[in-house]
């Protein structure tokens, strides 16, 4: 068993006291604003990324993976307490989490959602750590031209399952793919869309597009809509305790939770959404107790909570084994891998072990944290909602500010800054996705390389994209992604028609 | 007045894109023939920002075909009197680097303005708390994390 043996020694990474360290501050701060409706995981990790290249790389990507897993946890403390989801993969859980909270029963479903995360986690990492390694086998035979088809198909896939519309999420898309041929062109030196700024020439860098997007424009967003002023958050009564018929409805959801999650969020299909929503409804349907659903069921807490800590770590599958985010945390975290020069991929487990196994194993140890911090603590994670509106975003403002000057103290990066927050708030107004932009941004040139790349071995020839049956296969699956909407929604309307 | 095409109401959202997109398609073709050099075999640098923008041009057309279909539904209705203060806050950042203002001053403003955009009225209050705040992370990040900020009178004395 090498996956086992490799993980052994990856705990023992996991497990120094600095490891530790990383990790607890990691599980903190994404427990925090998970719970903090309207940060986000990749808000966050976006926001450390400059202030963070100085330090340990095996260290700063521990903490921003105990960052993405907190943040899965706090969400749905969020859900269930105020019905305000802390983050889009928790809306599920407020369906039925809230009404179980008015109901007197917000400790266990606080509860169930935590153990159910725990139970998920754990599971959906030993997926990982044991699929890692064939799917790393599989990577290393893969030429320029099956990569370049990878990326046209996770392009594809983000954009059309992001958001309502293909149409709006593939403009996002090519929104990223703009802004990812800004700079000099690596192979013939010349610059391209730079108009002479000097700034321009090194590309947009990502962090300073995340943080616009996310920070400037989500915070422009909230205050345009003038959603300040208090939610009531519904007290915690009675013992946070499971009952055991708690227990006998929640562990069978857990697990169909954890099936749905992983390898859906292994998928280049993105997001922790559809996944949660696929196992409430299963639980709905397949429930002893369906007058509760509605009313405060404990399987729609329990499923939709583990399918979306499974889907955390099945989106780690694909980053780490091939460097292909699915997500804009994913695509956040590739960022981070970037930041001290390494490219997640077959190379990066067989050059830097160490830190691919310390990361998987610490995420164990994520998990461990997080159970103990979130139950017995959650009167303190509570607390921190009652931060008045103002001074939460006051405050990321001014940390998103401070993370771009410390990154690159040019006047260029702070308008750019102001530009993508203007952006953001345009796109989240009139429902554009954003996640497709990052990943526009990061995929974009990797892609051009790629395909580059191939077509310099194949002297020109694009025959080479459909001779090698694997890019043949993901062309043809991106193509299927990209019509299948269209089509579906041309089908309904004709229906529609008939009836 | 809403715009009109053969009797029908245009959706200026879609309409709008669509030409911003046009215009960007447009900017990325002007630019790319500019470029002299390319590849002796392959691909050239210029291939992929054609390949951009012609998506760009379809995605423009998607969206006009769009703006001719039903209006879309009625949106919430924005302020943009806190958008512009929060833009302004940054603009304000901007300005007072360029000056040799300092950092922290920066922030201070950046979070009065900030909060101004939220609904906070105590502006004083706030320029109070963003100071604190904008001294404790030049002291975190410039002593401990050893990140260097754009220094200012303030900072000068520290």
């Amino acid at each position: 068993m090498d996956a086992l043996a490799s993980l052994g020694q990856g705990f023992l990474v996991a497990l120094e006291p600095t490891k530790l360290l990383y990790a607890l501050i990691g599980v903190f701060l994404g427990t925090a604003v998970g719970v903090l409706p309207g940060i986000g995981p990749a808000m966050t990790v976006a926001l450390l990324l400059p202030v963070t290249f100085k330090l340990d790389p095996t260290g700063s990507l521990i903490m921003f993976a105990g960052i993405y897993y907190g943040g899965m946890y706090g969400g749905s403390t969020t859900a269930i307490l105020i019905n305000t989801p802390g983050e889009s993969a928790s809306m599920i859980t407020a369906l039925e989490g809230n009404r179980m909270a008015r109901a007197g029963r917000g400790g266990p479903a606080l509860a169930t959602a935590a153990i159910g995360s725990f139970v998920a986690g754990c599971i959906a990492t030993i997926a990982l750590a044991l699929f890692s390694p064939s799917l790393v086998e599989l990577a290393v035979k893969f030429g320029p031209e099956d990569y370049f088809a990878l990326m046209v198909l996770a392009f594809v896939t983000v954009s059309a399952t992001f958001g309502d519309s293909p149409l709006r999420g593939l403009t996002s898309l090519f929104l990223g793919l703009v802004l990812g041929l800004i700079g000099i062109d690596t192979l013939t030196g010349q610059a391209r869309l730079s108009f002479g700024v000097p700034e321009l020439l090194d590309g947009v860098e990502v962090t300073t597009l995340a943080v616009g997007l996310f920070a400037v424009g989500e915070a422009m967003f909230v205050a345009s809509r003038h959603r300040f002023g208090g939610d009531d958050i519904i007290p915690v009564r009675g013992s946070i305790w499971m009952t055991r018929e708690d227990w006998r409805r929640s562990w069978k959801p857990w697990l169909r939770g954890t099936a749905l999650g992983f390898p859906i969020g292994a998928l280049p299909a993105g997001g922790a959404e559809i996944p949660t929503f696929l196992s409430y409804t299963i639980e709905k349907r397949l429930t002893k107790h369906p007058e509760e659903f509605g009313k405060g069921a404990i399987e729609g807490v329990a499923g939709p909570e583990a399918a979306n800590n499974a889907s955390a770590a099945g989106t780690l599958m694909p980053l780490l084994t091939l460097g292909l985010p699915t997500s804009a945390t994913a695509a956040i975290l590739l960022a981070g891998f970037q930041q001290y020069g390494l490219n997640p991929g077959p190379l990066l487990f067989a050059e830097r072990p160490d830190l691919v196994w310390g990361l998987i194993a610490s995420l164990f140890v994520a998990n461990v944290m997080l159970v103990v911090l979130n139950l017995p603590l959650v009167g303190l994670w509570v607390r921190l909602l009652a931060i008045p509106q103002p001074w939460l975003y006051a405050g990321i403002l001014v940390f998103a500010a401070m993370g771009t000057i410390a990154a690159n103290p040019s006047p260029v990066e702070l308008v750019m800054l102001l530009a993508f927050g203007a952006l953001g708030f345009l796109m989240r107004r009139y429902d554009y996705p954003i996640a497709p932009v990052i990943v526009g941004l990061i995929l974009g040139p990797l892609a051009e390389a790629q395909l580059r790349r191939a077509l310099s071995i194949s002297l020109g020839d694009p025959l080479i994209l459909i001779q090698s049956p694997i890019a043949a296969g993901l062309l043809l699956l991106a193509l299927i992604a990209l019509i299948a909407p269209f089509a579906l929604r041309g089908l309904s309307r004709f229906r529609g028609s008939e009836d | 007045m809403p715009l009109r095409l053969g009797g029908r109401s245009l959706d200026p959202v879609p309409l709008t894109v669509g030409v911003v997109l046009s215009c960007l398609a447009l900017l990325v073709v002007w630019d790319t023939t500019g470029l002299t050099l390319s590849s002796v075999y392959g691909m050239g640098p210029k291939a992929t920002p054609y390949l951009i923008a012609t998506g760009l041009a379809a995605l423009a057309i998607g969206h006009f075909i769009a703006s001719l279909s039903a209006a879309s539904a009625p949106r919430e209705a924005a302020d943009h009197g806190p958008v512009a203060w929060i833009g302004g806050g940054l603009a304000a950042v901007v300005a007072i680097l360029w000056v040799g203002g300092g950092f922290i001053v920066a922030m201070m403003v950046l979070f009065a303005a900030t909060a101004r955009a939220f609904g906070r009225r105590a502006i004083l209050q706030d320029l109070g708390i963003g100071l604190v705040l904008g001294l404790a992370m030049y002291l975190l990040f410039t002593k401990l994390l050893a990140l260097s900020l754009p220094q200012g009178p303030i900072e000068h004395i520290l």
